[in-house]
């Protein structure tokens, strides 16, 4: 089941307009999925993975 | 070997662990470790580093939110490797069922202190999110990556 705006639907009731996607940069790698009824965005999660973190000493050095 | 003035590594860890008090501290109720937690902030917040404590301005505000935020899973003790001390949060902070659009800051507080004392605040791509999960996975926890890494120069 998918929770959306709706309320929780069966998957294979949205998987027509199902819209997945992705973005890397430096920070993070994001992918997100979208369900999307006659026009209408029902669903969208996303999930960041962030590849570092914060480094005091670097952090720092920005005063100087 | 000469001597060398430097801090010392295995004090960072210490100081990770509130066992250094260089200043008036606080009582602690034992020696067990603080909860955190996890706020999320609309990208037109001003959070940063003089943040002191949470603060709800700018928190994200919906009935799908709470305000705080989510507890973070802390099982991972602080570490250290080569000049590098480091601690991550050892689960992804996930939040469910949530709808919440244009945030992209994510503030650390120790929800344990009577004040609820700022720790950290992380930023990403702004993001929306309808009726959805919204994952914060955490980096590798090492000394390269951690979320909060405190290093020695050299």
């Amino acid at each position: 089941m998918i929770q959306t705006i709706y309320g929780p639907m069966e998957e294979k009731h949205l998987a027509k307009g199902k819209k997945t996607g992705s973005f890397e940069n430096e920070n993070e790698i994001t992918t997100w999925v979208e369900y999307w009824i006659e026009g209408v965005l029902v669903h969208r999660s996303v999930d960041i993975k962030l590849k570092k973190g914060i480094d005091i000493a670097s952090a720092l050095q920005g005063f100087k | 070997m000469a001597n060398e003035q430097s801090f010392c590594v295995a004090a960072l860890v210490d100081m990770m662990n509130g066992k250094h008090a260089l200043g008036a501290s606080v009582i602690r109720a034992g020696t067990t470790k603080d909860d955190y937690y996890g706020a999320l902030y609309y990208t037109s917040a001003s959070r940063g580093r003089t943040d002191t404590v949470y603060n709800t301005t700018g928190e994200v505000v919906h009935a799908s939110y709470t305000a705080g935020g989510n507890i973070l899973t802390t099982a991972t003790a602080p570490n250290s490797s080569g000049n590098t001390a480091f601690w991550t949060p050892s689960a992804s902070l996930v939040f469910t069922t949530l709808t919440a659009a244009d945030f992209n800051c994510l503030l650390i507080y120790n929800f344990t202190s009577a004040t609820k004392l700022a720790l950290s605040v992380h930023t990403f791509g702004n993001q929306s999110v309808t009726a959805g999960n919204f994952t914060l996975s955490m980096p590798v926890n090492d000394a390269t990556t951690g979320l909060i890494r405190f290093s020695v120069p050299v």
